[in-house]
């Protein structure tokens, strides 16, 4: 039985949590003192640089290393011969066996599968003669023809398919309701290949302290604790030898963090070679080497009945995976399946996941996976019933929207095994209307109108979204209080520059009654908390928030104990505010910082109690929490060069509670413009022979300042989750999930050309070939 | 290996006597020989503008530029914006605001920002969009970096008027 916790308090009531102030991790950013993976060094430290693949696909015949060995200033070069035993890069968690032989090897070996794929890794003492040495290994190979298209299916070795694994996911009863169907639609959709790019490149570097026998890996994020188990695992070492540390984090968006080969290698050469091993990767490599995400083509169909109710969905896609299976296994094929009808009611549903594998780049998570492609196709969907039955774009959505009266509301699938969604709280035909009344969507529409009628191509979009955050199953914390006062909070977190370290402060400051700006906060450091689930999928808030939380009252309940006796006061008569208990309505107080040194170790006042001001506890969490939300926007575009200019977007957003409105606003709009990338200029484009045609940032195109459009956020705290006694819901990758479908919307209304867009993005050259079918 | 050769940088009004070969970057010499890593590398082909350092009053780039180029000039990095322990109006914006997340790219916003503004404080909104357009920032959206620039130039502004 899920427990359902009572409707925490609004902000107003609350000194701290839920406000949006400052953040804690500011100051050092902007006066240049922060630590990012470049700026961490160790005295008498190698430089370590891989070269890769040229090819897309071959077979690698010989690695010649004699002349990068000779080198002056170069210490070793390896190659897969010299890591034999090591394992690939192993699953995260427990993946299907069937995906175990594409793993990536730390080093290619017998074949290289993309242009990138590490081969060989030089170790110097300085990083530019690394990079001289390395342009001298000549690597050998008989070229095999590549596959750079996920509808053909070719072979990955000899013997195995490029298709791993076909993933079903399936409600209802699928034929009954085509059979049953007033108009059925059918679209062919794709979402380009695109990724997360953060600013900061990867980072590692490798120290093995002989000392102790331990190995160290800095510049980690994301998730420390889970690539530890990993790297435990593959180098067969105990948890204890193995530590790793996050400095700060220069943007993570699901790719920064994941364990790539570059981790493994730097931490064996730094115990081999007897020296710390710095690499830092370069842009050209982040774009052929960091994960790629997005890239799925979609051949969907819908069946409504007269009204444009859906009554079922049949959806087989083909996911280009790129060379190998990374970390996540097919989890990104398994969340757009079971997220793909989103907000809506839909009698019956099949979908066919087809995970393959080309020779690109190999693909992972980008913020908000499966969702951003899924909600594409959900909508574009949506448009197009709307279109054939003559209904109102909005009209349609709210007769489809799950009514609030049916929330909680559970999507199973036949399928055992295939996890299915239980939407946990709100209202989306509320929120629907909440959102069209603040857009001023007839007032829009008005104008959109007046200017079309002046000859304006302009038009606008609207796509409801659900999203995911807080999966757990449990996280916890350490919170300890300084004799001085300070307050110390240990996480299993991790920062990848969300504002983690703010947030739980917030949090701590609110349950404990002290001032937050002086809370300290630990993450991603392996070595300070034994568990960890790091900063992904939004889960951070939600769980981690709900541990120091939890951890926090446990040591206001300590204090006030410690308290009631040094003042001879019961703890119910006594408050803690800005680190000092006091009794309620004046009297005797003392501080934090004083009770702390009241229990050190043999006090008197401790009676056998164990010393210290501090505390441990856990949050356990059986069910994730969906936030949702819809997103609107309005475009214009030139059908003489294609452009797309987005004039305005729009996010509404349900998240039970925030914990800083300020944050979660700049989380919003930062995926929004994320988004807006995704819709119309990033792509990792390739030619017919599998080379990479996006390798720097002239080719591989983000919004800057001039193409990100303002974007209007709507908060909404009406519906706090059941499922955590703050109430949140995670607000990281809501931003992003439907700019894709939304902005493809537009596009459409803008030309009057319904269902004109079926590619992302929608570069100036898709579109002017959208308009010159249209004309021909 | 190139020869290397002895050079003196100075940054913030303090000298760096280096050794270094011909072919490095200001931007690694700044960070690796004189220790000053507060300017970032987001993509060493001059498009990203982490890197942003202003030498003898123009804002470069700082990984397009040679490092024994920048011998006899005055170069400002984002470690010498603050007074002591007082801000400079652009750094106190950029938090007031929520102009920056992970803070990668905003050293190199900050020097852009604070060069353009010393040269030309009533600068006009178009151009400031133009001059921000240059940099490239992936978590916030950009809605706050102007937002906070528009605050502190006018800051600046109401500052240099009193003086």
């Amino acid at each position: 039985m899920t427990q359902a916790f009572p409707t925490p308090p609004r902000a107003e009531e609350r000194k701290v949590l839920g406000h949006p102030v400052p953040r804690i991790e500011d100051r050092p950013l902007v006066t240049g003192h922060g630590l990012y993976a470049g700026d961490v060094s160790f005295p008498h430290q190698l430089h370590m640089r891989v070269v890769r693949s040229s090819h897309a696909h071959a077979r690698l015949i010989a690695v010649d290393i004699a002349a990068a060995r000779a080198h002056p200033g170069v210490v070793a070069v390896w190659t897969a011969d010299d890591i034999a035993g090591l394992p690939p890069i192993d699953f995260r968690d427990p993946s299907a066996m069937a995906l175990k032989p594409y793993r990536q090897p730390v080093l290619a070996r017998g074949r290289v599968r993309y242009v990138g794929d590490p081969v060989a890794a030089v170790f110097a003492e300085d990083p530019y003669v690394a990079e001289d040495a390395a342009e001298l290994v000549e690597v050998s190979v008989e070229p095999l023809p590549p596959l750079t298209d996920a509808h053909e299916l070719g072979e990955f070795d000899e013997g195995r398919i490029s298709e791993p694994t076909v993933i079903r996911h399936s409600f209802g009863d699928i034929d009954a309701a085509f059979a049953n169907a007033h108009v059925v639609i059918e679209l062919e959709l794709t979402c380009g290949r695109h990724s997360g790019v953060p600013m900061e490149t990867r980072g590692a570097i490798g120290r093995y302290d002989a000392a102790r026998g331990v190995l160290e890996l800095h510049g980690a994020a994301k998730v420390p604790h889970r690539n530890k188990e990993t790297l435990v695992r593959m180098l067969e070492r105990s948890p204890h030898d193995i530590h790793l540390f996050e400095g700060h984090t220069g943007g993570g968006f699901g790719i920064r963090g994941e364990l790539y080969p570059e981790d493994v290698l730097v931490l064996l050469a730094a115990e081999r070679l007897g020296r710390p091993v710095k690499w830092i990767e370069d842009r050209r490599e982040h774009l052929i080497a960091a994960n790629h995400s997005r890239h799925q083509h979609h051949c969907v169909r819908a069946a409504a009945d007269a009204e444009g109710r859906l009554l079922g969905i049949a959806d087989e896609f083909f996911h280009d995976q790129g060379a190998y299976v990374r970390t996540h296994g097919a989890r990104v094929v398994g969340r757009t399946m079971s997220m793909l009808t989103g907000p809506y009611k839909v009698g019956a549903y099949r979908a066919v996941g087809r995970f393959r594998l080309t020779n690109k780049t190999p693909a992972a998570t980008y913020r908000a996976p499966g969702r951003y492609e899924g909600t594409f196709v959900r909508e574009r969907l949506m448009d197009a019933i709307a279109q054939r039955l003559g209904i109102d774009r909005t009209e349609l959505r709210r007769r489809n929207l799950i009514p609030g009266a049916e929330m909680p509301f559970t999507v199973a699938f036949d399928e055992p095994g295939a996890e299915g969604l239980i939407l946990d709280s709100g209202d989306f035909p509320a929120l629907f209307a909440k959102a069209l009344a603040h857009f001023k969507w007839s007032e829009v529409e008005a104008e959109v109108e007046r200017r079309r009628a002046a000859g304006e191509a302009v038009g606008t979009g609207i796509a409801p979204f659900v999203e995911e955050s807080g999966r757990g199953p449990t996280d916890g914390a350490r919170i300890s209080v300084d004799t001085d006062g300070t307050v110390e909070v240990v996480t299993g977190g991790a920062s990848v520059g969300q504002g983690f370290a703010t947030a739980m402060a917030q949090i701590c400051a609110e349950a404990l009654g002290v001032n937050y700006a002086g809370v300290r906060v630990v993450h991603g450091r392996t070595d300070r908390i034994a568990h960890g689930i790091g900063a992904h999928a939004a889960r951070a808030t939600v769980m981690t928030g709900g541990a120091v939380n939890e951890t926090a009252l446990a040591l206001r309940a300590k204090a006030l104990q410690y308290a009631s006796e040094l003042l001879q006061t019961p703890p119910e008569a006594l408050d803690i505010a800005d680190g000092v208990v006091r009794r309620r309505g004046g009297g005797p107080s003392i501080t934090l910082g004083e009770i702390a040194a009241r229990v050190k170790p043999g006090a008197e006042l401790l009676h056998g109690r164990a010393p210290g001001l501090s505390a441990e506890a856990w949050f356990h969490a059986d069910h994730t929490v969906f936030p949702y939300g819809v997103a609107l926007a309005i475009v214009r575009v030139d059908r003489d060069t294609g452009q797309t200019t987005v004039e305005r977007l729009m996010i509404a957003y349900e998240v039970g509670r925030a914990v800083n409105p300020m944050m979660l606003a700049g989380q919003l709009v930062g995926g929004a413009i994320q988004g807006v990338g995704g819709a119309l200029f990033e792509e990792f484009t390739y030619d017919a022979n599998g080379e990479p045609l996006s390798v720097s940032f002239a080719d591989y195109l983000m919004p800057t300042l001039r193409e990100a459009p303002p974007v209007d956020v709507l908060i909404a705290e009406d519906f706090p989750s059941p499922r955590n006694p703050l109430g949140l819901k995670g607000g990281g990758e809501g931003g992003i999930n439907a700019i894709g479908a939304v902005i493809a919307g537009a596009i459409d209304d803008a030309l009057g050309m319904p269902g004109a867009v079926r590619q992302l993005p929608v570069t100036p050259q898709r579109l002017r070939e959208i308009v010159r079918r249209a004309t021909a | 290996m190139t020869e290397k050769i002895d050079i003196t940088l100075n940054i913030n009004g303090r000298d760096h006597a280096i050794r270094v070969e011909p072919r490095k970057t200001l931007v690694d010499a700044i960070r690796d020989d004189c220790g000053q890593t507060g300017t970032h590398i987001g993509c060493e082909h001059g498009i990203c503008g982490a890197c942003t350092v202003i030498v003898d009053d123009q804002a470069v780039r700082s990984c397009l530029m040679f490092a024994v180029q920048a011998q006899g000039k005055k170069i400002r990095t984002v470690e010498g914006l603050a007074q002591g322990d007082t801000l400079h109006p652009l750094q106190a914006a950029f938090i007031k605001h929520h102009g920056l997340q992970c803070g990668f790219c905003t050293p190199g916003f900050l020097m852009l920002a604070v060069n353009a503004l010393e040269r030309e404080p009533d600068i006009g909104d178009e151009a400031l969009l133009d001059l921000l357009s240059s940099n490239l920032c992936r978590c916030t959206g950009y809605q706050n970096i102007i937002v906070a620039v528009r605050a502190a130039a006018a800051e600046m502004r109401r500052a240099g008027a009193r003086a």
